[in-house]
């Protein structure tokens, strides 16, 4: 007869257990993308066909086709000098109004260039009015 | 003068304990973690330069997602144009601060846009933000 075998205490290994801790750790830190939505932000105007009279000085007109070509105030402009112009325009209205119009067909990204340059020139007053 | 020197204490940072932190932290980012991210339609966000976070909490964020061929969806549901407001009116009377995050293509065609934001004015859900990723 064979002698009984010592078994060793049955214990879990706790050093490798941080090591173990931390891989998972850095996993989902590393997974975990605080999803933050970023974009432009702008107001709609309120529902309803409200004609508010404003004085035409006081509009500026930005037309965008269908094929991203952009006309301000009748005049045609690449799209990196719709910042500059609207901050000159700005500063000498405080009341300018910008009025975005796009044609059906225009792409959405164009239309968003449009609307981030002006957001990048501080436009206070944005007017979407759609479509064509 | 025999001051007799105190023992120095051993030095070292007590391991035992170490995998509990570790774990307790594991498990906050575990739970923090959402795996299931915005489910939608498959759309390429355009691109800008002056984003900015949105300001909304969380909870009062509704996405409406518009692929590149005129699919529109809201809450994992497909939806006719038409639909739209009638959608979101009665979220948008639950909560003021309602934002609407609008996930468009960047080939999307205004014309589709153009009607979702018309629904969404009806809908009186004016707070808009067009997600785009930076440049």
């Amino acid at each position: 007869m064979l002698g009984k075998k010592k078994r060793p205490p049955a214990e879990i290994p706790s050093s490798s257990m941080s090591d173990i801790a931390f891989l998972l750790l850095v996993f989902f830190l590393l997974v975990s993308n605080v999803d933050t939505d970023k974009g432009l932000g702008v107001l709609l105007p309120p529902p309803g066909d409200s004609e508010i009279k404003l004085n035409p000085k006081n509009i500026t007109m930005v037309l965008v086709n269908s094929t991203g070509d952009v006309l301000f105030n009748d005049e045609v402009i690449p799209v990196e000098e719709i910042t500059a112009r609207a901050r000159q325009l700005e500063a000498s209205n405080p009341n300018m109004v910008f009025s975005v119009q796009t044609d059906r067909r225009t792409k959405y990204q164009d239309y968003i260039d449009v609307v981030d340059q002006l957001t990048a020139a501080n436009v206070k007053k944005l007017a979407l009015i759609g479509t064509q | 003068m025999a001051i007799k020197k105190k023992t120095k204490s051993k030095s070292g940072i007590p391991t035992a304990s170490m995998s509990d932190i570790i774990f307790m932290l594991l498990i906050f980012f575990m739970a923090a973690t959402s795996l299931k991210t915005v489910e939608g339609l498959k759309v390429k966000l355009p691109r800008a330069r002056s984003i900015a976070k949105l300001d909304t909490p969380k909870q009062s964020v509704l996405f409406v997602f518009i692929d590149r061929t005129g699919n529109i969806s809201i809450q994992d549901k497909l939806l006719n144009v038409e639909d739209v407001s009638e959608v979101i009116y009665p979220l948008r009377r639950n909560d003021n601060m309602l934002t609407i995050s609008l996930r468009s293509d960047q080939e999307t065609q205004m014309g589709v846009v153009s009607d979702v934001q018309n629904e969404l004015r009806d809908a009186s859900a004016l707070k808009v933000n067009y997600s785009a990723k930076p440049k």
